[in-house]
């Protein structure tokens, strides 16, 4: 057991250490340092304005002590500087944080419930047009734009309707209609996954001796398959964080709500480099710290993992 | 951390109703699948739209008689009809012209983010296939970076250091979409590889390229093909969201995410301009996602 | 049919009829079924592959796939049709009044939950009278298990079925089955995945069981043997009908069907084991040699070697079987001998030639002259290719002749494994099991290799097909001389083709000698075993009257 989480731990943190690297080495190769970009568009920026700024953030450093320099504060939590505002990343963000934090975590959880609603009852409906309708959802789902959903929704219930404002009023439609169009995004890979995992276990032959000691199909999905069939759905309701992240910000900007979307549109509008490295960095940790979390809730769905322990790596080509 | 996705991704591909491929009890009738599912209605049924689509990107103005760019200002607002099928924007420009003449860019952009998923994310599964351990590490911690870096983020560094414009969305998106086609290339070459044949061709003289060549790349093509199709509707979805905030090429070059942002000031009284074009986006993916899971049926050797 | 429906009966099948799918590729699995049970009674139902003997136990549980149409007839359990009741009240009469063993004891038992957890799951699906509490399913749990004959009962319980092995898998599957004291049990080629040893000490728990508590057995089995050794009576099945449905001892001295003899003979015939070699001179260089061959896996703690100080020697022109259980080393013995992987001591000599570290130009000369045979015919071909192109491969890939004479070639090897020249333009997929694995010797045999590997070539097959596989096998090594290396856990072919014999267990060789001196007068104990577990002890007693 502690062999796995420190195999698992130690994983994490060398993902991190190369999304740094990866991203710094991807900033050196831009045509310009942060500094000069963002100045770019400023008419009055001079030589040494520039200079002078770059000092102010190291930028002027040699390349190899830049690199130490941001990989020990990050360890520190300290993700650079926003170039337009002069604020650390953390602060800059810490102070919108919250709201888009809310709106990510309900969505993700309303996602899950859906994707879990949507698989029990393909499964267990009798009625096949009824069975193959619930099957399809999921990749319609996939196939619906958040941004548009989310204005046929403004249109519908705002316009149409009139049941709920055009901007964020803190009432229960303001806030849900957008967890629901953020939710139903998330469902689909969810959704599909699970419903594949689903099918592959009742393919199993220990489904059959189940049936042929008397239980009922629901019996059988809620007691046995949901949680043989659950560590691919976890695998892939881990890897969504990415895509909560885009949603909410596209979420954002369609309900008008403030959160971390703004600070992205503004960072980029400004050409803040060094504000959306920081981003990146944020959540390339959130990533993989809730990949760890997933990580080390395997074994407690299923026994055999700390047996096996990592599966075998491929051995090179014969010959 | 590593995450183990190759199941998940190749599920999803697989699809919903799909049966699987052992359940054939008789053996007779499973002989030319291939030729079976190229005849079958369904696969027509997906083609033929997502034809037309191509034909849309290739030959706009077979497709719409209306200027995309220049309005008739007299005609503006017009609702869906007849006349104008997506009804007419602000400008009084054809909508529809204008879904049709975006089409191009819209393609062309997630074109590229898909080569480029494809080119390198195929080099990378391959080498960690077939190259050893050690490269199979490396390249697996390298896939759970490209998988933690979320590609939306890719595209704005990108984007706020360039400028906005197709390519710096392209590219982003393609890095974004790079894992899915390593982790895709990289099960099938391993799950092809530990196949007896695979070993009775090198046992009957053949070398390491050659059965590369004529025996694993040929078994495995098909979850790739189909990922294609399915990675170039994410491709247009991730383009078009990027589109509407702004990122893709600037006004008034016709593109189906930017169509949407720019109906969105009208919400109120011209609900079309932002419903109808969206409802393209919708079938386009629908229909290329319908199309991965025919073709990971043809090709399923 | 000999079956007269009698008040008596427990289980009355009458007229049943079932097909897969619908329209033109619909398929009869099951056709104008009739059959009866008695109260205790055991009846096996034996058949090969596609016969539709699973259908037709599938069909009396209520658990056919979905696909499955059942077009008519009735099955009717102590006089209630069961094709007329809804699917809740077919739920609370499996488990309680049916019970089945399944085939596969590996994955048959939830992997996520335990042992105890697993067999209790009956009682409560069907409670009875009063609400068992926690402490009574506990006890009653570890009676089943005791009931099984396993022990440390208290342990297993919380157990995940991964820590279990095969045998006592389908142990945990029979307590569950016969949990609730069942009339009739209905068992799927229950020790088909099984080691011979396994399989025997499983059966006899399983017909003690059911004589004791009197349950009535439908025992599905490919394996004339084993259906002989358990059975009160014997129903053959062929094609979705029954071919003949009589008692043990009426079949094996009269049976009246053509299918049901052929089976028989299989069943019964073995080798002459007297036969010599063709080709065999006074002085013979061994086709294959090794010697003190071995191969550890793991390190430090986790050091166990699959492998041990092997050594034998094939001689040309014969049949050297090499002979154990899963895990006994012998797959990993031929892959070091074929060079697929790399031994860590010992040496391998082919033809002579010390191949033990041959690499590059070398291996490939060696695969010219020693070609392996894989078990599984559907993977052993590439599915895209034609059975020309499989067969031409290896010409092509030596650079082998002009095309014409490669084709020619293609042609005469068709011809050698005894298929028709037309097939040469078939996929590998169109091909039948068995024709599969005759593409697959061609291929071996292209480049003219004197010498193959077989490993567990023929495990895969039905019975019939085996024994075609074998005259085929048997009529190359006359003609061109072939020396075999067989590996196998199947003693009832060993002793057709082998002039020699090894058995291996855990990783050792335990015993080498000709195959009529280890077959008959074994000199290890572990031979002994093997011997005695062979299912068709009442067979042979009757071949050889």
């Amino acid at each position: 057991m502690a062999a796995y989480i420190a195999r698992r731990i130690g994983q994490a943190l060398l993902v991190i250490w190369l999304a740094y690297t990866l991203v710094f080495l991807a900033v050196q190769l831009l045509p310009n340092d942060p500094v000069t970009i963002f100045l770019s568009a400023d008419a009055a920026a001079n030589p040494e304005t520039i200079a002078a700024m770059k000092a102010q953030y190291g930028y002027d450093q040699p390349l190899l002590v830049q690199y130490f320099n941001q990989l020990t504060g990050l360890f520190r939590g300290d993700f650079g500087y926003s170039l337009a505002s002069g604020q650390p990343v953390s602060e800059r963000i810490g102070s919108v944080a919250s709201s888009t934090l809310v709106l990510a975590s309900s969505a993700f959880v309303a996602a899950v419930a859906l994707a879990v609603l949507l698989v029990a009852s393909a499964t267990l409906v009798r009625q096949s047009w009824l069975k193959r309708f619930i099957i399809n959802l999921p990749p319609l789902f996939a196939a619906v734009p958040v941004f548009w959903l989310g204005l046929v929704l403004l249109q519908l219930l705002s316009i149409q309707l009139g049941i709920m404002s055009l901007f964020p009023d803190g009432s229960f439609a303001s806030i849900a209609v957008p967890v629901l169009v953020l939710a139903i995004h998330i469902s689909a890979p969810i959704a599909q996954v699970l419903l594949k995992s689903v099918d592959n276990v009742h393919a199993q032959p220990f489904v059959d001796v189940l049936r042929a000691k008397g239980a009922s199909p629901s019996w059988i999905f809620f007691r046995h398959t949901l949680k043989n069939a659950a560590a691919p759905a976890m695998t892939i309701s881990g890897i969504t964080v990415g895509t909560l992240l885009a949603g909410s910000v596209i979420t954002e900007t369609v309900f008008a709500r403030s959160g971390l979307g703004q600070v992205v549109l503004q960072a980029v509008t400004a050409q803040d480099v060094a504000l959306v490295q920081g981003m990146v960095l944020l959540t390339a940790t959130a990533f993989v710290l809730v990949n760890l979390v997933v990580d080390l809730l395997y074994p407690l769905l299923d026994p055999r993992i700390l047996k096996s322990g990592t599966h075998g790596a491929p051995r090179a080509l014969v010959a | 951390m590593s995450i183990k996705l190759e199941e998940p991704l190749l599920q999803t591909l697989g699809g919903g109703a799909d049966p699987g491929p052992n359940n054939g009890t008789a053996q007779g009738h499973a002989a030319k699948p291939k030729q079976r599912a190229i005849r079958s209605v369904s696969f027509w049924l997906t083609c033929a739209p997502l034809i037309v689509v191509v034909g849309w990107a290739l030959f706009p103005s077979l497709f719409s008689g209306y200027d995309p760019i220049s309005g008739v200002p007299a005609q503006k607002f017009q609702g869906p009809g007849l006349e104008h099928w997506f009804g007419t924007d602000h400008l009084g420009r054809d909508v529809f012209a204008r879904v049709v003449h975006g089409t191009s860019q819209t393609l062309l952009t997630a074109g590229l983010a898909v080569c480029i998923g494809l080119v390198v994310g195929t080099g990378l599964g391959l080498l960690a296939a077939t190259a050893g351990r050690a490269a199979d590490a490396v390249t697996m911690r390298l896939i759970d970076v490209l998988l933690a870096v979320p590609g939306f983020l890719i595209s704005l560094i990108i984007v706020t250091a360039y400028a906005p414009g197709p390519i710096s969305l392209g590219v982003g998106v393609g890095i974004a979409s790079i894992a899915s086609f390593a982790r895709v290339v990289r099960s099938e070459v391993l799950r092809v590889r530990s196949l007896d044949y695979v070993e009775a061709a090198f046992m009957n003289g053949g070398t390491y390229w050659s059965v590369v060549f004529k025996h694993i790349l040929p078994n495995s093509c098909g979850p790739v093909l189909a990922l294609l199709a399915v990675d170039l509707g994410v491709a247009i979805l991730a383009i078009s969201g990027l589109g509407f905030l702004g990122f893709g090429s600037p006004p008034p070059t016709p593109e189906w995410g930017l169509l949407i942002a720019e109906g969105r000031q009208y919400l109120a009284s011209a609900w079309w301009l932002t419903t109808l074009p969206g409802i393209v986006i919708v079938l386009v993916v629908v229909l290329l996602a319908g199309l991965g899971r025919q073709l990971h049926k043809i090709f399923r050797f | 049919m000999s079956t007269i429906a009698s008040a008596s009966a427990l289980l009355d099948i009458s007229g049943l009829s079932i097909t897969y799918g619908h329209g033109d590729e619909a398929v009869v699995a099951a056709q104008n079924i009739d059959l009866t049970l008695k109260p205790g009674e055991i009846v096996a139902l034996v058949g090969e592959s596609g016969s539709g003997k699973s259908t037709l136990s599938k069909a009396i549980i209520g658990l056919l796939p979905q696909s499955a149409r059942i077009l008519g007839g009735s099955i009717n359990l102590g006089g209630e049709n069961l094709l007329s009741r809804s699917e809740r009240e077919l739920a609370s009469i499996r488990g309680r009044r049916i019970g089945m063993v399944p085939q596969d004891p590996g994955a048959s038992l939830d992997p996520v939950k335990t042992v105890g957890s697993q067999i209790s799951e009956v009682f409560r699906l069907h409670p009875q009278g009063h609400k068992l509490s926690r402490v009574e399913l506990r006890a009653e749990v570890i009676r089943l298990l005791e009931l099984v004959g396993i022990d440390t009962p208290e342990q297993r319980i919380s157990q995940y079925p991964h820590e279990l092995s095969g045998g006592l898998k389908q142990r945990v599957l029979i307590a569950i089955a016969f949990a609730l004291k069942p009339e009739l049990l209905i068992a799927d080629e229950p020790t088909s995945a099984l080691d011979v040893t396994v399989q025997q000490t499983v059966l006899e728990v399983f017909t003690k069981l059911a004589r004791e508590l009197g349950t009535a057995v439908i025992f599905v089995t490919h394996d004339l043997a084993v259906a002989t050794d358990i059975a009160d009576r014997i129903v053959v099945m062929q094609h979705g009908q029954i071919r003949e449905d009589r008692p043990v001892l009426e079949i094996l001295r009269s049976p009246e069907d053509a299918y049901t003899r052929m089976l028989l003979t299989e069943a019964t015939a073995s080798g002459d084991a007297s036969r010599i070699a063709t080709g065999m001179g006074a002085i013979t260089v061994p086709a294959i040699e090794v010697a003190g061959l071995t191969q550890i896996y793991g390190r430090g703690k986790t050091e166990r070697a699959a492998v041990d100080e092997v050594s034998f020697a094939v001689r040309p022109g014969t049949t050297f079987s090499l002979v154990g259980e899963s895990g006994s080393g012998k797959s990993t013995t031929a892959r070091m001998i074929m060079r697929l992987l790399e031994p860590t001591a010992g040496t391998v000599k082919i033809h002579g030639q010390d191949v033990t570290h041959a690499r590059g130009i070398d291996k490939r000369e060696l695969w010219r002259s020693l070609q392996l045979v894989y078990q599984n015919p559907d993977s052993a071909l590439d599915p895209r290719y034609s059975v020309s192109r499989i067969i031409s491969e290896p010409l092509e890939n030596y650079k082998v002749g002009s095309k014409a004479e490669r084709r020619l070639r293609v042609a005469e090897l068709l011809d050698a494994v005894n298929l028709p020249t037309r097939m040469a333009a078939l996929g590998a997929k169109e091909l039948s099991g068995g024709q599969r694995q005759r593409v697959a010797i061609a291929r071996a045999l292209a480049l003219g290799a004197k010498t193959l590997v077989l490993d567990e070539a023929l495990s895969a097959l039905d019975v019939l097909t085996q024994a075609q596989i074998l005259a085929l096998l048997e009529d190359l090594q006359v003609n061109q001389g072939l020396s075999y290396l067989f590996i196998s856990h199947d003693l009832h072919v060993v002793e057709r083709i082998s002039h020699d014999v090894g058995v291996m267990r855990q990783g050792r060789l335990v015993e080498v000698g000709t195959a009529t001196q280890v077959l008959n007068n074994p000199t290890s104990e572990y031979t002994r075993l093997l011997l005695d577990s062979n299912p068709g002890a009442l067979l042979r007693e009757m071949a050889t009257n």
